[in-house]
């Protein structure tokens, strides 16, 4: 990097601080800009602190129904037991639906871009297809839920939720980058004597990476929603099973503590999204 | 250069293009003939169809009417004969400079050994030497123009078409790489034609310059371009640029292309 960072140094027409060492100013820019950054930080951790003991001492005090709403303290112990117990435990329904959440995104990905170089490659059939897939697109899925249940069954209409609700913004988003790949980079290879497979290979797929990550990311968040209301229906396990029983039995502890392990799931699964961002796109700016 | 076959030959060219809208005629009736190792710059406002033409000498696009030719044989589609170098670098940002160069080879299927050679022996040329292994978003505007040159080259076209290769350059580095490239082009005896809006840069690096009309594109004047040489060499572009003969031709040009300061 150190011979980049010369030439860049020499071809830049602005200087950068002196060598030697920060002026006063510099050194009170950085003061100023680690105080606002700290500040953030503890607002936002005032603002944990103070939902969890709203939560707290809002039911105990009777101000809301403890029944309607449970309260940490109370879940913390049903975590515990869940924890521990291997047959019906959280750990266990977490599992069941983090692999059906992957599941789901993996398929909702793979055909998103399947079909994306599909209509990519046969125009014609995009021009066919389009207003359907807009309406597809339209559609509240969820509606689709009992009739799948009957159709496939109480596994498979999960998945077959998970993908109807993440695929069809898939394709859209994915072939739109396609579309917008820019032409003077497909022009490029085309006067090098490029055969459509290697417009394909060597442009659009490579030139759409943030876009398939862009896609990706929404795509994680919708097949989750997929999966939890396909759980609501259909499901003898997961997160969304344990919400359903929670509320039908009225343990509000219950549910809590599933739509909790939810929170922590989803986080993971950004964070993990972000870390491939930030790998895959290093060199697309 | 009476004798030589024309390396490259366009024969009473006409381009359509049909929209819903309508129909544009973007070249009407065009003729050029191109000996091998000539320097021919065309010059013309924008949407006369200049770019056009190069389009339909690589083999992208094929003219309405009238006959494209290679090296005296029709082009039916891209050609390793011809190189293309546009405005922009166009590197991809995924790819090491290396990797960038050797674009063309990867796609032509060429022996992969032999073209990295060359690839590192021309960006070595260029001073890009210790530049291989970085990314473009790594290099200056000039840096990764001649990353783009050594692409073109590093398949051994010998005609290069050059679409304002330099236009979106600031104006030092494009003085600067004009230069560099012109001399480097002579040097291998290519056959260029370079398409520009650019009057100074086509006379300043240019055996020959045809101005083009507005549109529909076709000829509108021929200008050899000679400078007393005094038995030496031609002068390099940017000393051409302060000759008294330079002055002449850009003033002809000038008033050739109907520019319309204003409205």
């Amino acid at each position: 990097m150190s011979a980049t960072d010369e030439s860049r140094k020499s071809d830049a027409t602005t200087t950068e601080g002196g060598a030697a060492g920060p002026s006063p100013m510099y050194a009170a820019f950085l003061r100023r800009v680690k105080i606002r950054r700290k500040l953030i930080l503890l607002c936002q951790i005032v603002l944990l602190v103070l939902f969890f003991a709203l939560w707290e001492v809002a039911p105990r005090a009777h101000w809301v129904n403890p029944m309607l709403t449970s309260y940490p303290s109370a879940i913390w112990p049903t975590f515990v037991e869940l924890l521990g117990d291997p047959d019906n435990g959280i750990l266990r329904h977490t599992w069941v639906t983090v692999l059906e959440t992957f599941v789901g995104f993996t398929l909702s990905m793979l055909l998103g871009v399947g079909i994306a170089i599909m209509l990519w490659w046969w125009e014609f059939l995009y021009r066919v297809v389009d207003p359907f897939m807009v309406v597809a697109n339209a559609l509240p899925k969820i509606a689709l839920v009992p009739i799948f249940y009957i159709w496939l069954g109480d596994v498979a209409s999960i998945y077959a939720m998970a993908v109807a609700i993440a695929v069809f913004i898939t394709i859209l988003m994915i072939y739109s980058g396609f579309r917008e790949t820019d032409s003077n980079k497909i022009k490029l290879v085309r006067t090098l004597g490029a055969t459509q497979w290697q417009i394909l290979r060597q442009v659009v797929l490579p030139s759409n990476v943030p876009v398939m990550v862009a896609a990706l990311k929404i795509n994680v968040g919708l097949a989750l929603v997929g999966v939890i209301v396909g759980e609501f229906q259909a499901a003898k396990a997961g997160l969304g099973y344990l919400i359903i029983f929670g509320s039908q039995v009225f343990q509000m502890t219950l549910v809590m503590t599933a739509i909790t392990m939810l929170a922590i799931i989803s986080t993971i699964m950004y964070l993990a999204i972000m870390y491939l961002e930030n790998t895959v796109m290093r060199h697309h700016r | 250069m009476t004798g030589t076959a024309p390396m490259v030959e366009l024969r009473n060219i006409d381009l359509r293009y049909f929209t819903l809208d309508g129909e544009t005629e973007a070249v009407c009736g065009f003729s050029l003939a191109v000996s091998p190792g000539e320097f021919v710059a065309i010059v013309g406002q924008s949407g006369c169809g200049k770019s056009t033409l190069l389009s339909l000498i690589a083999g992208i696009l094929e003219p309405t009417g009238g006959n494209v030719l290679v090296e005296g044989s029709p082009v039916t589609g891209p050609s390793p004969l011809c190189g293309y170098m546009l405005q922009h670098d166009y590197l991809f940002e995924w790819r090491t400079i290396l990797d960038n160069v050797l674009l063309g080879a990867e796609i032509q299927g060429l022996e992969l050994v032999a073209s990295r050679n060359r690839a590192e022996a021309l960006l070595r040329g260029y001073g890009l030497g210790e530049f291989m292994a970085h990314f473009p978003h790594q290099l200056s505007g000039g840096m990764r123009q001649r990353a783009a040159l050594a692409r073109t080259l590093c398949t051994d076209p010998q005609i290069l078409l050059l679409d304002e290769p330099f236009s979106a350059l600031d104006f030092q580095t494009r003085l600067a790489l004009s230069d560099e490239v012109s001399e480097i082009l002579r040097r291998e005896g290519k056959t260029v034609i370079l398409v520009t809006h650019d009057i100074s840069e086509a006379v300043s690096m240019a055996d020959r310059v045809i101005v083009m009309t507005k549109r529909p594109g076709r000829v509108k004047a021929v200008h050899d371009i000679v400078f007393d040489s005094k038995g030496g060499d031609r002068p390099r572009p940017f000393e051409s640029r302060s000759r008294p003969e330079f002055q002449h031709y850009f003033d002809q040009i000038w008033g050739e292309l109907e520019i319309h300061v204003g409205n």
